[in-house]
């Protein structure tokens, strides 16, 4: 009996193909962009953890120099003398390769491995890195290929690295956790090392948390919009099928296994179109993975792996969350089937023809859910709050859209028969269509409101870039003595220079750098603030004030007139906020002497010069200087590389885009089809009238454009509200600096002339189908044998 | 006795209250008998023969069937019951819209578990159907559908055999054929057949005809 029911059950699907595509489409589409986002992050999430666990950072306290970047071998020496159980550490970057050296005996770290070959660093003078760090490395040393190591990392002992780039300092020296109770302090042994607890290291993860957290609500809004057309799918399947399901039963099929098997038809569905959508995340995944690689190295200095794994976490939570979803669907038809009397009437009612009561009362909730989002937005702090308010703000719009669109039709123009004929037909139709017009409703929205997100950002960091690279030549020099010789040279031909001095210390309990700048011409015509002093740089210049950057600010609340602590017992007041678009990290700058006052042991080694001759300076400081061409940057390169990262940064969010359009297309199509198939019973009798079918194709055609237009003037609004809560809650939380919102109207115009393309093309299958349509497929609507 | 109706009654509600469709009807039908249930719209027909096949559960009264009380069982085992020994066949022919003639001809068998291919095979002949057995319902006349109805409703071999206005959606010719071969393998299968109809020619073919009328029997 199982088997002639499940046969009988599946033969629905078999004489239905394109609702069987269509069901598994959709939930191929919903599984595949939120399972693809799920790998990204996985993925990122395991390169992290690896080098977490491999380089110990954030694990282990440390010991770093005060000031500069080298500890000499000799402080090492005292150290382990003194009973401080500590190993070191040498790091150097080399053609974009992070070499990390280390003392495989004493580091408390998981690095005392062994490569896949049976090698490991006790062994030999070996270098270990995965393939892509051994390619970069090719012709210039031989790397051991191991998958365990980060990306863009390569170990080895830190002798061998010291040999290789001829150094004998060390970067920093890690804390081991188990200490003899009696050792000296610090100060005693080496006072120019400080201790660097863990937790005030960068942790990448925690940094990255909200840049994931910002890919997992794209992928959620893809498989919301994807579960829309499976809840669609699902409910004209039930509806189609009630004749069977009333046949079924009355030949003596008993209800409980008449819904045990309808559960395995959809579960075997359910399978098959999450396991199409684990393969459609997994080719997404590795298509974006490259570029979301760049982008989080570009804003965080973390490193993913290039190369994607299928990893369980993310594959089984898409086919969890593809049975969730189905399964609510399926709940609801389960329990309609339940109540159903045996012997109801099979009508052919339901699905395209729901009461307006119904399309109304689902407005009132919309409205309730916009109410919540206006509140949040006056209220609520934080990015759970963030994603809530956006959350209440698309479901309300898509919930209020149908009805909204039905109120909007009663204004519509045209006074013939025909006319007044299509607009009702048109209204009749909402709540077939209502499913695919609220997709593509949150589709175009969601285009709207992150290319403003993206494009203000774009003006802002243009902007920034102009102030920040204002010195038309920036150098860089390896030693002490080249620098000042360097400064030296271009004061006595009366050339600005801008010495760089950094060093890095907590501020206010968290990593942050400090900068030295000579206060002149440059830093007061170029800088913006957010707010700041009238006479700010008096004040930096004098070593009365500081300027922060926006992260800092923020993540502290301290503003303009609010004291923060810059040295040991020194706290000055801050002069300015400024914007900073390039990092996650808190910086301050100081004027020049003070600096120099508090950190006389940093040296500048990176200049910024201003020329009007950079072609000939360039060629005089390579020349009288012996400073190595890769040393001397022009400004328009940095400015384009950094225009490059950014582009970098936003090509996930523009393929996610697009790919959220493409499933509100296809959620169009799909409807429109479905629609197509079910509506000869109205349309024969209005060609029996007189309407050509040619007439009836060209008035489908017009229907779909009327709608998405409708649509695309409520998107605009809705785009808008996104993009002004991305902009002020959500970037805050995620990067740490509030951008201003720019509107781009040419660009709003030409994505309305995508959704309606796109709609236009939906359309014309259906169109096409009802202009070739037999007379005798319409004539049958008559017969009385129907 | 194969089948028992004793002081039937049914009630539905409706817009105006209940309204009473049956008031306490009694019938009875041998194995092998003919019956015709006449009377005119909304006098009950339908519902007694609902009745009888377990479709609906009567609000008064008793019902057997071999003996058995249906009214006694439960959801699953009247579907039992009526899975492997009743027949229907619906005005409206009810046939699965997604499988072929032949898949629909031997389907109550299969769910019966009890399918015989060389009986099936006589019923297509014998119906007039052998050269529709690969198309889909979809494609066939009422006339055809509804023989197609009868050949799934027979296919099973029941003891009991209840149609429903088995001719009421076809001509006078088409009718009349579909009734001679119902008639003729009902009468080969041994099956008691209980028809509700509007039409007194199929009426005349029974062994009796029972008159309902304001949900009694006249």
């Amino acid at each position: 009996m199982t088997n002639t029911i499940l046969r009988a059950l599946l033969s629905y699907w078999w004489r239905s193909p394109l609702q069987l595509f269509t069901f598994l489409m959709g939930l191929a589409l919903a599984t595949g962009l939120w399972s693809g986002v799920q790998a990204i992050n996985s993925e990122a999430r395991a390169s992290y953890d690896a080098a977490a666990a491999t380089l110990g950072e954030g694990q282990f306290d440390q010991l770093v120099p005060r000031a500069g970047d080298r500890i000499p071998q000799s402080v090492y020496i005292n150290l382990r003398r003194a009973a401080w159980l500590v190993s070191p550490v040498l790091d150097v970057t080399y053609k974009g390769v992070r070499f990390v050296g280390i003392d495989p005996l004493t580091t408390p770290t998981q690095m005392s491995f062994s490569s896949d070959a049976g090698f490991s660093l006790e062994d030999t003078d070996l270098i270990f890195g995965n393939a892509k760090v051994a390619s970069v490395l090719e012709g210039f040393v031989d790397v051991i290929i191991d998958k365990s190591i980060p990306p863009g990392i390569a170990i080895a002992d830190i002798g061998v690295v010291q040999r290789l780039f001829k150094r004998s300092d060390l970067s920093r020296l890690m804390i081991l956790p188990e200490q003899p109770i009696r050792r000296p302090d610090l100060v005693e042994i080496a006072p120019e090392l400080v201790v660097q607890p863990s937790q005030q290291i960068a942790d990448v993860a925690a940094l990255t948390d909200s840049f994931h957290l910002n890919l997992t609500a794209f992928g959620f809004l893809s498989f919301a919009v994807g579960l829309f057309i499976v809840h669609s799918t699902i409910g004209l399947a039930f509806e189609q099928r009630r004749g069977m399901i009333r046949t079924l039963r009355s030949l003596g099929v008993p209800l409980s296994n008449l819904l045990s098997l309808i559960i395995v038809e959809m579960g075997l569905l359910v399978l098959v179109g999450a396991i199409l959508g684990i393969v459609m995340g997994y080719t997404i995944a590795a298509m974006l993975l490259p570029d979301v690689a760049a982008t989080v190295e570009g804003l965080y200095g973390a490193r993913v792996s290039g190369t994607l794994s299928l990893r369980p976490e993310w594959w089984l939570s898409g086919i969890g969350l593809a049975f969730l979803g189905a399964g609510m669907a399926l709940a609801v038809r389960i329990w309609q089937i339940m109540q159903m009397p045996l012997l109801s009437a099979v009508q052919p009612r339901a699905w395209a023809i729901a009461s307006a009561k119904r399309i109304r009362g689902i407005a009132i909730l919309g409205m309730i859910l916009l109410g919540f989002s206006g509140l949040l937005a006056l209220i609520g702090t934080g990015l759970g709050q963030a994603f809530a308010l956006i959350g209440f703000l698309l479901i309300g719009s898509a919930l209020v859209l149908p009805w909204l669109t039905i109120k909007l039709l009663d204004f519509a123009p045209g006074k013939g028969v025909v006319t007044s004929w299509f607009w009702a037909d048109t209204r009749q139709q909402m709540p077939g269509l209502s499913l695919a017009l609220i997709a593509l409703l949150l589709a175009v929205s969601a285009n709207i409101g992150v290319s403003t997100m993206v494009s203000s950002f774009r003006v802002t960091f243009v902007s920034f870039l102009d102030q920040r690279l204002a010195p038309e030549l920036f150098v860089r020099v390896d030693e002490e003595k080249t620098a000042s010789a360097l400064e030296k040279y271009l004061l006595e031909r009366d050339i600005e220079v801008l010495p760089l001095l950094t060093v890095e210390r907590p501020v206010v309990g968290q990593p942050a750098k400090l900068y030295g700048v000579r206060v002149g011409r440059t830093y007061r015509e170029s800088w913006q603030f957010l707010g700041a002093d009238p006479d700010v740089w008096d004040q930096v210049a004098r070593g009365e004030a500081v300027i922060v950057n926006e992260q800092l600010a923020r993540r502290n609340n301290l503003w303009v007139a609010d004291e923060v602590d810059i040295a040991p017992g020194l706290n000055l007041p801050i002069a300015a906020v400024v914007g900073d678009y390039g990092n996650p990290q808190g910086q301050v700058v100081m004027g020049e002497l003070l600096f120099r006052k508090l950190y006389p042991n940093a040296v500048a080694t990176s200049f910024g010069i201003r020329t009007t001759d950079t072609a000939n300076l360039r060629k005089a400081i390579q020349a009288d200087l012996e400073v190595p061409d890769s040393g001397i940057i022009n400004q328009a390169s940095i400015k384009n590389m950094s225009l490059e990262v950014f582009e970098r940064t936003f090509a996930v969010t523009a393929a996610l885009n697009i790919l959220t359009l493409g499933v509100a297309g296809f959620a169009m199509l799909m409807s429109l089809l479905t629609l197509a198939g079910m509506r000869t019973p109205q349309l024969a009798p209005v060609w029996a009238l007189g309407l050509t079918r040619t007439r009836l194709g060209v008035l489908e055609l017009a229907r779909a454009l009327g709608l998405s237009l409708i649509v695309f003037i409520c998107a605009i609004p809705l785009g808008l509200a996104l993009a002004w809560a991305l902009l002020n809650f959500v970037n805050v939380e995620a990067f740490g600096w509030q951008l201003p919102m720019f509107f781009f109207p040419a660009d709003y115009a030409f994505l309305g002339g995508l959704a309606v393309l796109a709609t236009l093309i939906a359309a014309a299958w259906p169109a096409i189908q009802m202009v070739r349509k037999p007379p005798a497929a319409l004539l049958k609507v008559f017969s009385s044998e129907r | 006795m194969l089948l028992e109706l004793k002081d039937i009654t049914k009630s539905f509600s409706g817009v105006d209250g209940d309204v009473e469709v049956l008031r306490g009807v009694s019938l009875e039908l041998d194995a092998g008998q003919t019956l015709a249930l006449t009377g005119e719209s909304g006098s009950g027909k339908s519902t007694i023969l609902h009745i009888s096949a377990g479709l609906e559960v009567p609000d008064g009264g008793s019902l057997h069937l071999e003996g058995i009380e249906i009214n006694g069982l439960g959801e699953a085992e009247r579907a039992n019951l009526r899975r492997s020994e009743i027949g229907i066949v619906f005005q409206q022919f009810n046939l699965i819209p997604s499988l072929t003639v032949e898949a629909n001809i031997g389907f109550q068998a299969a769910l019966a578990g009890r399918r015989d291919k060389i009986f099936e095979s006589e019923l297509v002949e014998v119906l007039g159907l052998t050269d529709q057995l690969k198309k889909y319902p979809e494609s066939l006349s009422g006339g055809q559908q509804q023989r197609v109805a009868i050949a799934r409703a027979l296919a099973v071999r029941p003891k009991l055999l209840l149609a429903d206005e088995p001719t009421g959606n076809l001509d006078e010719s088409t009718s009349s054929a579909v009734l001679t071969a119902m008639l003729d393998l009902v009468g080969r299968t041994g099956a008691a057949l209980m028809v509700v109809t509007h039409s007194a020619a199929l009426a005349d073919k029974m062994d009796r005809r029972v008159r309902l009328k304001g949900g009694v029997l006249l």
